[in-house]
């Protein structure tokens, strides 16, 4: 475990990057963060970020398929908006751990 | 050689030449999984594996109930090779291996193959086996991006940290 500043906080992270306590996240992180990967944030990524939120903190198990079915995005559609990682640079964005799915 | 030493793996090719729906979702798994972390996919599909990505067959597939001695009921009692043979038990145990994998949230065969495109995965039939079973290109999934020699397949499984995965 680790502390980074973003967007001029503190916050816990582990050593991937993901936060551990996903309450300490806030948007303008989200976009901070996104400049790492060169993504600039749309009101269509803040949709999934604030889905994958949603449904962490509801308990689901995330998988991509699950964001292609939300109606906010389609799988395709996901790739394009974080390419190289759908679900894990999402995730990473989001605030929430790194999921644990294979699918 | 330490972790950080290792050069990340940029190119995955896997090979399925089985039908039933284990070696088809190992592959399918695989190949997903790879375009998911950003690694690119190439699989290709050759004999029995062609069931997979022909339209009549990909919505059919079955795992065997006889002669697969890892099949256990629910409980773990082994599977009866004798209850196997009888009509209709394979389908039911497929049925639910199916619906096992959907409360996993893993997608019909249809399906996943359409999750790994979307993320640039490149999904190819094998020529031989084509004209082996009689199959034209209109007999296959229309995500297919190609008939290739097997030849034809190793040209793309070039580059540096590229895997090649039978499954």
């Amino acid at each position: 475990m680790a502390e980074k500043v973003i967007a001029g906080k503190t916050v816990q992270v582990n050593d991937e990057g993901y936060f551990t306590d996903p309450s300490q996240w806030t948007k303008e992180m989200a976009a901070e963060m996104a400049k790492e990967y060169g993504i600039e944030l749309t009101d269509k990524h803040y949709q999934v970020i604030d889905f994958l939120r949603e449904r962490y903190l509801a308990g689901e198990a995330l998988t991509i398929r699950r964001v292609g079915n939300s109606g906010i995005v389609d799988i395709k559609g996901l790739y394009q908006l974080f390419p190289g990682g759908p679900l894990k640079i999402s995730s990473k964005l989001a605030g929430i751990p790194k999921p644990a799915s294979c699918v | 050689m330490s972790k950080t030493d290792e050069k990340p793996l940029k190119k995955v090719c896997i090979i399925c030449a089985k039908g039933t729906i284990e070696d088809v979702y190992a592959t399918l798994v695989l190949a997903n999984g790879a375009v998911m972390e950003g690694i690119e996919a190439r699989v290709f599909f050759t004999f029995f594996g062609l069931d997979a990505i022909t339209k009549s067959q990909m919505k059919k597939l079955h795992t065997a109930t006889v002669g697969n001695p890892a099949l256990r009921m629910p409980g773990g009692i082994p599977f009866p090779s004798l209850l196997g043979i009888l009509p209709g038990v394979e389908a039911g145990v497929s049925a639910m291996m199916k619906s096992q994998m959907e409360k996993l949230d893993i997608p019909p065969v249809d399906e996943f193959l359409e999750m790994i495109t979307a993320g640039g995965g490149e999904i190819y039939a094998c020529k031989l086996a084509m004209d082996m079973f009689k199959l034209k290109k209109e007999d296959l999934w229309e995500g297919v991006s190609g008939v290739l020699t097997v030849g034809e397949f190793y040209g793309m499984c070039g580059g540096e940290n590229t895997q090649i995965i039978f499954t």
